[in-house]
């Protein structure tokens, strides 16, 4: 096995090679870094993102905040916070709907992590933004539509 | 070789606020080039992050992330001179690792 794996990093090299290995769990340089999920991220829309994730149902919660403007002007640039007040959560994902990779990051917090992460994403185009939520097993979601005058995915 | 992160970490009670700027192009794999061709991606995927050694939270991230990255987390329980490390690894297995105390 572990000749093979050698043989077809030496005939491909490539990046695309490394990825696609890497995907399906070859490399586990830091045992302590989970797997990139694939297919989480490749997913066209919110339904298929949830089916990948293992998700059957979620609850709107009020505890869910997303913190971003209403109006972006920059869409390579747009600050998006969110916060989650439910007690055990587990993990927050930050989805785009209208990006081409609608998944934007997963979190995953051990026990010493506050639930509560800002990042910048990149918009194409004005979208709602979603945040889920999973807490004691539970998922829960929460969406916040954000307007952008000037998309940030074109070049 | 990739930049230095930017970490800084105030502790604010007993929560640390730790802020993380990131150096790296995050290119999504649908820009073309001035040459007409793709830009090939070329993105970090996993963010570590650890208190005193201890993770305190992994992030899978994708494409749509902003350009030199920014990150904001809080941990519970850091106070002043705990260590703070922050770990990526992007689509091309380069990674890096910095520290930085918290304030």
């Amino acid at each position: 096995m572990s000749m093979n794996r050698r043989e077809v990093l030496k005939a491909g090299g490539g990046a695309a090679v490394y990825t696609a290995l890497a995907s399906m769990g070859f490399f586990a340089a830091n045992p302590a870094m989970a797997a990139w999920n694939k297919a989480a991220f490749e997913t066209k829309s919110i339904a298929d993102t949830l089916k990948v994730l293992g998700v059957s149902g979620t609850a709107n919660s009020a505890d869910v905040v997303i913190t971003s403007p209403d109006i972006a002007e920059n869409g390579a640039v747009v600050p998006v916070g969110v916060a989650s007040k439910i007690a055990k959560t587990e993990m927050i994902a930050v989805m785009v709907e209208k990006n081409p990779s609608m998944m934007a990051g997963m979190y995953e917090f051990g026990a010493n992590a506050e639930a509560d992460i800002s990042m910048r994403v990149k918009m194409g185009q004005s979208s709602d933004v979603y945040a889920l939520v999973k807490a004691d097993g539970k998922f829960y979601m929460t969406k916040k539509e954000v307007k952008v005058t000037l998309g940030g995915c074109g070049g | 070789m990739a930049s230095p992160m930017r970490i800084r970490a105030r502790a604010e009670g007993a929560v640390a606020d730790v802020r993380v700027l990131m150096a790296h192009e995050m290119e999504t794999g649908q820009r073309k080039g001035s040459d007409g061709k793709v830009v090939p991606a070329w993105f970090i995927q996993e963010v570590v992050a650890s208190h005193n050694g201890k993770q305190v939270m992994v992030a899978q991230w994708g494409p749509a992330v902003s350009k030199n990255p920014y990150l904001q987390f809080k941990v519970k329980g850091a106070k002043a001179g705990d260590k703070i490390a922050v770990t990526w690894k992007d689509n091309k297995g380069e990674s890096r690792t910095d520290e930085a105390a918290v304030a």
